[in-house]
């Protein structure tokens, strides 16, 4: 019976899978872009769901590690010649473990409500010190660079093609996917899990649950930096409206309207939300938020489990 | 088992009664919280005026079935009936409204509300005269003089026998037909438990009826008309107070340890 | 650095200024958490939507405190409305999702403004015009009557809360919902009512500083999240502590100005935040007899 679930989930992942291998070259290059940004955001997204739907912990702050992973790959491109894809990967996730250390430290501290409150005003911290920096972080406007080539020393150097690209983000995502997966399914992920159900119980059978918290935090913060790392190669420029609160609160929309708890969810989230985004731009030019927020709310109090949340049990086992 | 079938004397012909509705009656009330079946099928009745007890050890439901009344819990199945009308799908503060008065276990007097305050969530209600509402409170303080001295003070500042009589207090303020009771002497000094059972004797003569809930079985012998005792989320037995006495194997088979 | 005494003066006077208007949103914000444990996100669209409803009143009859009234009833109304057909539902759920359908909310709003009113910013003109001499500033005297009309408000608010049946049910209601229930109060009405209360106070929030600045679908944001800080410094639920937290807040910012840009001054309510919540997290300004 397991067997058999086993058999038909890795069936559907290798079929999506080679979808997405062979979309570069059957989409023009507007919709293989938009694909390709579904994979970065589904990153993201997925990055939070190891916090609300493993381990119970809201967090409004991802934009901050997403934007820090952004900035920490932008200084790696922008100060060194040539352009070095794996400095910018490594300054990014630097970066973005640093901060999720500072808000790992809080987690510890907070709960619930007060955690995510906490965690926004963080992204808001970080928002305002990289706007007002001008010098450091080109304020306002961002700053802008070069791809670098995609180089590995002494074997091979390809230019980012839209396509290399695509295959390279999905081959990162994927990597990252199967990554977590493992995780949430191991004793640790387990455990992350019973802290959801029952902070209380899982502390006094003995778990040292401030240390889960922490590296669950760290996770979260890597797996979102590593996001902004590509999200910042893929566009070629970083702004600080992408540490605002706001790309925190859509994560969280991604997460709910998906499903929390399944790694999957959040990415079918982000694709149906921005896809939706799309349409709804077409019609409704840049108000497209007024009907996509009402389907927004309209899910939180009818579909809460999100699209993929009958399936959660299905998925994590 | 109708109450005319429990205290009606064989002496009297039954046709000579006109039949008397009961004022309260929960008939088959089953509840859960998430899987756990709590109340299985509970069934009694209060009479107008009446003072009926509720007996059982802890955890069988007790003070669910009072909650279930009030309407703090929702029936899955059974039926609440309230001077003949249906009850059981009234919100509480509707069922408060209706005549039903609730006094928990931890007596939950609002903290930060002072004693007069916390006698004004009852007493100010519409269409009661300003005069009416007076003489309530002067009937209160009364009963209850510490109260009248503490009226400025702080619900929470008060000792444990103090808020016991302030929830009570709260409670009259209804002007209720019946009060549920639960558990009131809990944690109270030996001087108080008779202090309450004075105030049960006083309810009675101002002609509300009380459904209390205890584990004390001297005062609820002596206090109620009737018991009834819960097992395992069931009423299992009924007996008139004048008929059992404290070392009743009755008593030993639902209430000991 | 010598800072001269009238710079400290002036910014003390505009400190306590602003700090009176957060009082006035944050009061709102801290009444509708202490009751029902929402985290409004909304809040700082209904104060934008506040500014602008009394734009529009203004406009059609160029009086202010009509245009006050107005927007405080409107937006109360919008409230109530709100809170029927998105948090009503959502009752005895998960907190979160609280959180996210009033966030769904504050972008609808907001963006509901943008469309309606476009992006460039409206004015309202200040009821009482004139300055007085402060130093070597011409000071406003509106700015002062900012001040007098917020806290005018929230004592009006506090007297409502302390005094009368409908103070008592709600300050019953956040102590122990059930029981309030028990005791007849209908609490689910209690609940609306707060929630537009709450709203209505965040509409006139709105109104009042108008006029300092110009009125636009964005100005909520920033409100909102020093709201939120205020209220948690302050104490969560507490309505005096989110009053004294908020012109704390604001007169740190006011000070800091003195040396860094406003738009930096406002890391200072972030540490403020941080310090709170390592060394007091219930609240730096929670009374002790609570």
């Amino acid at each position: 019976m397991n067997e058999r679930r086993l058999l038909v989930y890795w069936a559907g992942f290798t079929v999506i899978l080679a979808l997405l291998i062979v979309a570069p070259l059957a989409l023009p290059e507007f919709w293989q872009r938009f694909l390709t940004e579904i994979l970065i955001w589904g990153l993201l997204a997925m990055s939070s769901d190891i916090l609300i739907g493993y381990t119970g912990m809201v967090s409004f702050g991802h934009s901050a590690f997403f934007g820090l992973g952004m900035y920490g790959a932008a200084a790696a491109l922008v100060t060194t010649r040539p352009p070095n894809l794996w400095l910018a990967l490594a300054y990014g996730l630097i970066l973005a473990a640093a901060v999720a250390a500072f808000v790992a430290y809080f987690s510890t501290r907070l709960r619930d409500i007060y955690f995510a409150i906490t965690t926004l005003i963080f992204s808001q911290i970080f928002y305002v010190i990289i706007f007002t920096s001008t010098a450091w972080t080109g304020g306002e406007n961002g700053i802008n660079f070069r791809r670098p080539a995609f180089a590995i020393p002494f074997l091979f150097s390809i230019r980012f093609t839209p396509a290399v690209m695509h295959w390279f983000v999905l081959g990162v995502v994927t990597l990252s996917y199967l990554l977590l997966r493992r995780i949430t399914q191991s004793p640790f992920g387990m455990v992350l899990q019973s802290i959801r159900e029952n902070e209380a119980r899982t502390r006094a059978i003995g778990y040292a649950v401030e240390r889960y918290k922490i590296v669950a935090v760290m996770l979260s913060g890597l797996f979102a930096g590593l996001a902004g790392v590509l999200y910042a190669i893929q566009n070629q420029f970083a702004a600080p409206d992408f540490v605002f609160f706001l790309v925190s609160g859509e994560t969280v929309i991604y997460n709910v309207i998906g499903g929390i708890g399944t790694l999957i969810g959040p990415m079918v989230g982000a694709a149906f939300f921005l896809m939706l985004r799309e349409a709804f731009s077409r019609f409704f030019t840049e108000y497209y938020l007024i009907p996509l927020g009402m389907i927004f709310i309209a899910m939180v109090i009818f579909m809460p489990r999100g699209l993929l949340g009958f399936a959660r049990r299905w998925l994590n086992r | 088992m109708s109450i005319e079938a429990m205290v009606g004397d064989a002496s009297v012909e039954p046709l000579a009664r006109p039949a008397e509705e009961p004022l309260l009656k929960v008939d088959g009330v089953h509840t859960y919280y998430g899987k756990s079946h709590i109340l299985d099928g509970v069934s009694l009745e209060v009479g107008r005026g009446e003072v009926v007890g509720l007996l059982g050890r802890n955890g069988v439901g007790k003070s669910t079935t009072l909650k279930a009344i009030a309407g703090l819990v929702h029936p899955s199945q059974g039926q609440v009936l309230f001077e003949g009308n249906s009850i059981v799908d009234l919100p509480p503060h509707r069922v408060a409204r209706v005549g039903i008065a609730y006094v928990p276990e931890e007596r939950r007097v609002f903290p930060l509300l002072t004693v007069l305050e916390n006698l004004r969530t009852g007493l100010d209600r519409h269409g009661v005269a300003k005069a009416k509402k007076a003489e309530l409170l002067d009937k209160v303080y009364a009963y209850f003089p510490v109260l009248a001295e503490r009226r400025n003070q702080a619900g929470g500042t008060l000792s444990g026998g103090e808020q016991q009589m302030l929830a009570i207090a709260r409670a009259m303020m209804l002007e209720p037909k019946i009060i549920l009771l639960d558990e009131p002497t809990e944690g109270l000094m030996p001087r108080m438990v008779s202090q309450i059972l004075e105030i049960v004797g006083a309810l009675r003569g101002e002609g509300v009826a009380v459904l209390l809930v205890e584990q004390n079985v001297p005062l609820t012998l002596e206090a109620c008309r009737r018991i009834y005792f819960i097992e395992k989320g069931a009423v299992r037995h009924h007996a008139l107070a004048s008929e059992l006495q404290v070392n009743d194997p009755v008593i030993h088979q639902y209430l000991g340890v | 650095m010598e800072i001269p005494l009238d710079q400290i003066l002036i910014q003390t006077i505009n400190g306590i200024v602003t700090g009176m208007i957060l009082a006035l949103v944050a009061s709102g914000l801290t009444l509708i958490f202490g009751i029902m444990d929402v985290v409004n996100f909304a809040h700082g669209e209904l104060f934008m939507l506040g500014a602008y409803v009394g734009v529009l009143t203004l406009a059609a009859t160029g009086d202010f405190w009509i245009a006050l009234v107005v927007a405080t009833l409107a937006i109360a109304l919008l409230g109530a409305l709100i809170y029927l057909t998105t948090l009503r539902p959502l009752i005895g759920r998960d907190p979160l999702t609280t959180i996210l359908a009033t966030f769904g909310v504050s972008l609808v709003l907001q963006n509901v403004a943008l469309w309606q009113f476009g992006p460039v910013a409206r004015k309202i003109e200040e009821p009482i015009t004139g300055h007085f001499s402060l130093f070597y500033l011409d000071y406003p005297w509106y700015r002062l009557a900012i001040a007098g009309l917020a806290a005018a408000i929230i004592g009006a608010l506090w007297l409502f809360l302390k005094f009368g049946t409908y103070g008592i049910w709600i300050r019953a209601t956040t102590q122990d919902r059930v029981m309030a229930q028990a005791m007849g109060i209908p609490v689910p009405w209690v609940l609306t009512a707060v929630f537009a209360i709450g709203s209505g106070m965040a509409a006139a929030s709105g109104v009042l500083f108008g006029p300092l600045v110009g009125v636009n679908s964005q100005m909520g944001t920033s409100w909102v999240l020093r709201a939120f800080i205020v209220v948690v410094v302050g104490g969560m639920g507490s309505l005096s502590g989110s009053i004294a937290a908020a012109i704390f807040i604001s007169l740190l910012e006011a000070y800091a100005s003195l040396w860094v840009s406003p738009a930096q001054a406002v890391i200072v309510s972030f540490v403020v935040l941080i310090l709170t919540l390592l060394f007091r997290p219930t609240g730096l300004f929670v009374p002790t007899a609570r």
